[in-house]
C-alpha cells in the first residue's frame, strides 16, 4: 500500500550493473531492526566526486543508510558496492570509506595529533611495486608502516587544512564543538578515503558556526575531489551544500535530484512540504493547461493529464504576488502580515467556500483585513499526480455486514457471507480519527501531516502497516496514538473475482 | 511615629523569629550530622588514641606514661615485623596480579555478553556469604581434597574473596564506553584485538585503577584469611596478636600507622595515575 515512487526514483532504479563512474551502488538494499523496516528496498547510485545528501526528517532511514555504507551494520537484504566492488559482508576497517561521526567520537584519551595519527599510523603501506590495493596491502609480504615523520607531515597537512595549526599536544576534552568538529574532520581526510560519509555533522554546532563549517566542507569537497555522502535533515543545509539530493521519507527514497531541481519540481506533496515552505492544495484538472484550485481556474504549463484528475497543486510562497485584484487569479482578505528582512509574509484567507489559507511573500506590505488579489505566473503552478487519492485495500469479510479491516471489525453494507475477498475503498475524508486509540476500531500511529489550505492529511499507520490517509481538520503530531473509525455507509466494500486477481494487484 | 515603631518592631519580631525558623530548618547538611557524630566517635577519637598508644610508653612500675619513639625502635627492631611486612605486601601484589589477570578478561566477557548483566550478579552472590564462613567453607574442601594448607590455598583464599572487587569496577567502565569510540576505530582501520589495545583498553584504565585499590589494600591488611588458609603470618595478624597482649598495644599501634601510611600512600598514587583519566572520561 505505499505510494508509488515517482519519475524522477525511477530512473535511478534503472540502474542494474555497477559502473566506473558510480563509486557507491546500493541495490535492494533493506535493513529492518528487530522486525521493523527501517530501509526498505532502496536502491542508489552515487557518482564518484559527488556530494551528496541523504535528505529526510528523523526516522526515514538516512542515517541507517550511511552506517551500512560504513559497514557498521549489515543489510538485511540487498547489496552495496564500492569502487565496484561487493562491500556487503566486508568489515568497516577493509572499506575505503572514513566518517565523521555525529558525536565526533573523538578518542578522550589521545591528544589531537594522536586522534588524527589514529588511521595511518594502522596503516600498512605497500613496498613494492606489485601490490596496489592499499587498503588489502597488508595481505602481502612487502609492506611498511608510515614513518613517525610521514605521520607527523601528514597530521600536520590536514591540521593546516581544517585551520588547527598549533592544537596537535591540545587535549580533545578542551576544544570548542568547532574545534572538535574540525578535527574529526581531519581525521577521517587523513586517511584519503575514496568516500567521506558526514553523519549530521554540523548538528551540534551553532548556526553561525554551522554556517562557516558548511561553507567550509564545500570548500573541502571541491579541494580534494572526493565523494562526499551527507546526511541531514535539514533541508537548508541540504540545498546549500549539495550536487544532489536524496530526499527520503519511511526508508524510501521520494526523490532524487540537484537541489534546484528538489525545490523547483518537488516530486509530490512530502517533498514539496519538506523542502522549503509550499502551499499546497488538492486541484483538479479541467483541461491540459487549465487547473481548477481554490474554485478558480488558472492557467498552468501541466499537461498530458487526465480530464478531471485530482492534482496537487503546490505553489512556492514567493511565487505568490501580491497585485490589484482586477490582475488577480485570487482574491484573498489578509490574515496576518509580518516583516522578514526582506521580504513581508503574509497570509491571508482566499474567498471561496472552504476558505484556503495561503502563505505569500512579497514585497509589498499589506493590513489585517484588507481585500487583496493574488497572482501567480503559469510556470510557478507546479501539478502533481495524487500519490494516492482514496484508501483501498484487499481483505476478507467477517461475517455479514461486517468486514475485516487491519484486525478490526468494521460494519459496513456489503451482504457477503465470511470468507469473502473483497476490496474496500474508503474516501479520505470518511476516516475519522480520534485522540484517545481506545475509541477506535483500529489503532494506528500518526505518521505524518500536511496543510493543504483548509485541512491536514494525515497518514495514519496501522500497528500491522497499512497507512491510511485521513483528511481532518486537526494538526495532528507526528507519533501521535489515534483510533480509527468509519462510518458505516462510507465503507465501499466490492467482491473481488478470484480471476480479477492480476489486476488488483497491478492497480495496489 | 508611635504606629511605625510598633510596625518596626513587629517587623523585627517577624524576621527574628523568621531566623529562627531557618536556623531550625532541615537542611540538607542535617542529614550528615549523624554521620559526623559516629565519624567521631569511632574514627577520629580511635585515630587519636592509636597516635597517643604509639608515641608514649607506660612505665611498668608506676603506671606513668611518658613521650617516647620506644615503640618505634622495637618494632625496627624485630626483625620478624618487619619480614611480615614485605610478606604482606608480596602477598598484596600477587593477589592483585592474579585479581587482573583472572578479572580483567572477566569483566570484557561479561561486558560483551548480553546476558552479562545476570552472570556478573553470579561472580557476586559469594559476597552476599559472610567471608569467615566462605573461608572455612574454602578450607573444608581444601580438606576433603586432601590439598596441603600453605601459601597456595592462602593467595587462593584471598583470589577467590577479592576477585569480585576487581570485576565490578572494570565491568563498570568497560560498559560505560560509548560505542562510538569502537566504531570510529574499526572506521579508521583499527582490528578489533587493535581496537582493544588503542581503545578499550586505555578507556577502562579507571576501572582498572579502583579494582587494584579495591584488592590490594584490603590484601595487604587481611587477617584469620591467611591464618585459618595456611597458617601464613601477615601484617594483620601481627597486629591482631600485638593488641591480644596489654604491654604490646603501643607497638601494635605503631604498626596500625605504618599500614595506614602504606593504605594512604598506595591510595593517593592510584589517585594520581586515574585522575587524567577521569576527568577524560567525564567528557
Amino acid at each position: 500500500m505505499s505510494e508509488p515512487l515517482l519519475s524522477s526514483s525511477l530512473e535511478v532504479k534503472s540502474v542494474s550493473k555497477p559502473s566506473n563512474s558510480n563509486i557507491i551502488e546500493l541495490k535492494g538494499v533493506s535493513k529492518s531492526f528487530d522486525g521493523k523496516p527501517v530501509v526498505k528496498d532502496l536502491t542508489l547510485s552515487i557518482k564518484k566526486g559527488e556530494f551528496v545528501t541523504l535528505l529526510g526528517p528523523s526516522g526515514c532511514g538516512k542515517t541507517t543508510t550511511l552506517r551500512m555504507i560504513a559497514g557498521f551494520e549489515k543489510p538485511s537484504n540487498g547489496t552495496i558496492y564500492i569502487g565496484g566492488q561487493d562491500v556487503t559482508a566486508l568489515q568497516p576497517n577493509k572499506r575505503p570509506v572514513n566518517t565523521v561521526f555525529q558525536q565526533y567520537a573523538l578518542f578522550p584519551h589521545l591528544n589531537v595529533a594522536k586522534n588524527i595519527a589514529y588511521g595511518i599510523s594502522l596503516k600498512k603501506i605497500p613496498t613494492g611495486e606489485t601490490v596496489k590495493d592499499k587498503k588489502t596491502g597488508e595481505e602481502y609480504p612487502k609492506t611498511r608502516k608510515y614513518t613517525i615523520q610521514e605521520v607527523s607531515d601528514k597530521v600536520q597537512a590536514v591540521l593546516e587544512m581544517v585551520d588547527l595549526e598549533g592544537y596537535e599536544k591540545r587535549s580533545v576534552n578542551t576544544l570548542s564543538g568547532g574545534q572538535k568538529q574540525r578535527v574529526a574532520i581531519a581525521r577521517a581526510l587523513v586517511n584519503e578515503p575514496k568516500v567521506l560519509l558526514l553523519d549530521e555533522p554540523l548538528g551540534a554546532l551553532d548556526l553561525k558556526m554551522r554556517k562557516d563549517m558548511q561553507i567550509e566542507l564545500m570548500d573541502m569537497h571541491k579541494k580534494l575531489g572526493i565523494t562526499f555522502v551527507y546526511v541531514t535533515h535539514d533541508q537548508e543545509e541540504a540545498l546549500t551544500m549539495s550536487d544532489t539530493i536524496v530526499v527520503m521519507r519511511d526508508g524510501e527514497v521520494q526523490q532524487i535530484g540537484t537541489p534546484q531541481k528538489i525545490y523547483d519540481e518537488p516530486a509530490n506533496a512530502f517533498v514539496a512540504d519538506f523542502i522549503g515552505e509550499s502551499n499546497i492544495f488538492v486541484g483538479v484538472m479541467r483541461a491540459d493547461y487549465k487547473c481548477e484550485v481554490c474554485d478558480a481556474v488558472i492557467t498552468c504549463v501541466d499537461s498530458g493529464f487526465k480530464k478531471d484528475e485530482s492534482v496537487d497543486v503546490i505553489i512556492r510562497p514567493e511565487d505568490v504576488q501580491i497585485v490589484p485584484p482586477e490582475k488577480a487569479v485570487f482574491t484573498a482578505t489578509v490574515k496576518a502580515c509580518v516583516f522578514k528582512g526582506d521580504h513581508f509574509q503574509t497570509i491571508a484567507e482566499i474567498d471561496n467556500e472552504d476558505k484556503d489559507e495561503i502563505l505569500s511573500h512579497d514585497n509589498t506590505e499589506c493590513k489585517v483585513g484588507e481585500k487583496i488579489g493574488l497572482y501567480v505566473k503559469p510556470f510557478d503552478i507546479h501539478i502533481m499526480h495524487r500519490g494516492r487519492i482514496i484508501n483501498e485495500l484487499i481483505t476478507t469479510m467477517e461475517d455479514e455486514n461486517l468486514v475485516n479491516i487491519c484486525g478490526g471489525k468494521f460494519e459496513c453494507n456489503a451482504p457477503f457471507p465470511y470468507g469473502t475477498k473483497v476490496k474496500v475503498t474508503i474516501d479520505f475524508d470518511d476516516i475519522d480519527l480520534t485522540d484517545d486509540e481506545n475509541d477506535g476500531t483500529i489503532s494506528a500511529t500518526i505518521q505524518n501531516t500536511i496543510y493543504l489550505g483548509s485541512y491536514w492529511r494525515c497518514v495514519a499507520r496501522t500497528d500491522d502497516f497499512v497507512d491510511f490517509f485521513s483528511d481532518t481538520e486537526y494538526d495532528w503530531l507526528k507519533g501521535d496514538r489515534v483510533g480509527i473509525n468509519i462510518p458505516k455507509d462510507k465503507i465501499l466494500v466490492e467482491k473481488i473475482d478470484e480471476t480479477a486477481d492480476e489486476t488488483l494487484l497491478d492497480l495496489e | 511615629m508611635k504606629k511605625i515603631a510598633s510596625g518596626n518592631i513587629l517587623a523585627a519580631n517577624i524576621k527574628k523569629a523568621g531566623l529562627s525558623i531557618k536556623n531550625f530548618r532541615l537542611t540538607r547538611s542535617a542529614f550528615a550530622f549523624p554521620y559526623v557524630v559516629f565519624m567521631l566517635v569511632f574514627i577520629i577519637v580511635p585515630l587519636f588514641l592509636l597516635l597517643s598508644n604509639a608515641f608514649t610508653v607506660t612505665d611498668a612500675v608506676s603506671g606513668d606514661k611518658s613521650f617516647s619513639f620506644d615503640n618505634f625502635k622495637s618494632f625496627a627492631n624485630d626483625g620478624s615485623s618487619v619480614k611480615t611486612l614485605s610478606l604482606s605486601l608480596i602477598y598484596g601484589v600477587v593477589t592483585t596480579g592474579l585479581c587482573i589477570i583472572i578479572g580483567y578478561p572477566a569483566a570484557f566477557v561479561l561486558s560483551k555478553l548480553s546476558s552479562g548483566k545476570l552472570l556478573l550478579i553470579l561472580f557476586l552472590v559469594p559476597m552476599w556469604i559472610n567471608f569467615l564462613i566462605r573461608t572455612l567453607a574454602t578450607r573444608a574442601m581444601f580438606t576433603l581434597l586432601n590439598v596441603e594448607l600453605g601459601t597456595g590455598t592462602v593467595i587462593f583464599g584471598l583470589v577467590y574473596n577479592y576477585l569480585p572487587f576487581m570485576i565490578l569496577p572494570i565491568h563498570t567502565s568497560l560498559t560505560s564506553i560509548d560505542k562510538a569510540y569502537g566504531e570510529a576505530s574499526a572506521d579508521l582501520g583499527a582490528s578489533s584485538i587493535q581496537t582493544f589495545i588503542k581503545v578499550n583498553f586505555p578507556l577502562s584504565i579507571p576501572g582498572l585503577v579502583s579494582g587494584i585499590t579495591m584488592v590490594f589494600i584490603p590484601t595487604i591488611t587481611t587477617f584469620a584469611v591467611t591464618e585459618l588458609l595456611g597458617g601464613v603470618w601477615l601484617f594483620g595478624d601481627s597486629i591482631y596478636s600485638k593488641f591480644k597482649s596489654v604491654n604490646l598495644y603501643g607497638v601494635g599501634s605503631v604498626m596500625s600507622l605504618i599500614m595506614l601510611v602504606f593504605v594512604l600512600v598506595s591510595d593517593m598514587a592510584m589517585r594520581k595515575v586515574n585522575k587524567g583519566e577521569v576527568a577524560r572520561n567525564v567528557i
